[in-house]
């Protein structure tokens, strides 16, 4: 069966240079390389699409803090499930201030004792107005979106970061 | 007694049954001996020579033997573990606590589990330490030296992935920190935190992905590169010695 000498390399059929010098052979491989290439590259696109999800079971970011008369003059308020502190100023200004410290996502706690906001973690201190104060954390608490509901509540879009100074006058 | 026990052991190597497993008979000579070890997949990855010198305990403390020991025992205590846990939010909690209070021995396993791991980050740190200051990562051990980093690497995301699965409040803020500093990548962290998680908080979905990541994707690259890392230790020409090493104390 072996006993046929096989042809030589270079007069193998796909080894025939063509006219821009290109065998079948050549072509025949970066075709494919080609080919499993773009696959690849569309597998690792899809893939990392399908990773990501398109419908998350989150809390809602906007939600509705109650009449502003729930806050007294010159308070801070955590609500909890929110992860926000309803901030009223001495001038009547409300601010929404984050809980999340800037540092590594820690929830902040108000120590009315010292007028502090303060981070259990790693320690970062917070003025009320979210400034730091000292700590590890390397921005400002960011203070959200604060605006009055038609029917007179205030509400709170967690996605929509303002200023600090750009409170609720009421 | 031990000599008919050793020629019952001869006559069972002359059987036919145990030809057909390991290939060969007894092996009596250096060479036949060499070939029993290549010839057999569990073997092939072992040198068929050592040095003495390098059996010494002083040479490598057996960390990388005890540190994949230590995996084998992770293995088995995990995977009997699964079968009392749901990945599912608050139900992962509440399995974490039956396997304490409520199965049989559950809390035995656990434990085993728990401090197994510990000691294997332990381990896995210290035989890079010893390595590193024996100077083992030297050329021909370059190659292995990087396989051995991804190992590292590998078990410290095996520990992390772990960390969340008894769904308690270490286990969720430890895991919203380490994701925090994962965002603080340049350019893709938050687009990595979210992929991870599944979500942009630590909820159910990140507690799935940590569970798949955890049992199925980590073990099994753990094991590719243990077995390359494995073999490339007697490719390299056996563990490092010094001429200190048979010295007597």
């Amino acid at each position: 069966m072996s006993e046929t000498p096989k042809p030589a390399p270079a007069s193998a059929p796909g080894d025939s240079a063509g006219k821009n010098g290109v065998t079948r052979r050549d072509f025949l491989n970066e075709i494919t390389l080609g080919a499993l290439g773009i696959a690849g590259l569309g597998s690792a696109v899809v893939t990392y699409q399908y990773f990501s999800p398109n419908v998350l079971f989150e809390p809602s970011t906007t939600f509705r803090a109650g009449n502003p008369d729930l806050f007294p003059v010159n308070s801070v308020t955590y609500l909890q499930d929110q992860q926000v502190y309803i901030v009223r100023t001495g001038e009547g200004s409300f601010f929404a201030v984050s809980a999340v410290c800037t540092h590594l996502g820690c929830i902040t706690q108000w120590k009315p004792e010292n007028e502090q906001i303060a981070c259990p973690c790693h320690g970062s201190k917070f003025k009320t107005d979210g400034t730091k104060i000292e700590g590890p954390a390397p921005r400002p608490l960011p203070h959200f979106s604060i605006t009055l509901s038609a029917d007179g509540e205030l509400v709170v879009n967690k996605l929509q970061t303002v200023k600090p100074g750009q409170g609720l006058k009421v | 007694m031990a000599a008919t026990f050793q020629q019952g052991f001869e006559r069972l190597r002359a059987t036919r049954v145990w030809k057909s497993i390991f290939r060969r008979g007894p092996a009596l000579t250096n060479r036949t001996r060499s070939l029993a070890v290549f010839g057999n997949l569990f073997l092939h990855w072992l040198p068929v020579k050592v040095r003495e010198k390098s059996l010494r305990v002083r040479a490598s403390y057996y960390l990388g033997s005890i540190s994949f020991l230590l995996f084998i025992v992770l293995t088995v205590t995990g995977l009997l573990l699964m079968f009392y846990y749901h990945p599912a939010a608050p139900q992962a909690y509440r399995d974490m606590k039956d396997l304490r209070f409520v199965v049989s021995n559950g809390v035995f396993l656990r434990n085993m589990h728990r401090f197994a791991a510990h000691l294997m980050v332990l381990l896995v740190f210290w035989h890079m330490f010893h390595v590193f200051y024996r100077g083992g990562y030297k050329p021909p051990h370059e190659f292995n030296w990087v396989v051995g980093v991804i190992l590292l690497l590998v078990t410290l995301f095996l520990s992390y992935t772990g960390y969340l699965l008894p769904w308690d409040q270490l286990a969720f803020w430890a895991i919203t920190v380490g994701s925090n500093i994962i965002s603080a990548m340049p350019f893709i962290g938050n687009k990595v935190r979210f992929t991870l998680l599944g979500g942009n908080l630590v909820g159910e979905n990140a507690l799935l992905r940590f569970y798949v990541l955890h049992c199925v994707v980590l073990p099994l690259i753990a094991i590719f590169f243990i077995a390359v890392h494995f073999w490339r230790v007697q490719k390299d020409g056996g563990l490092t010695v010094r001429p200190d090493d048979d010295r007597k104390e």
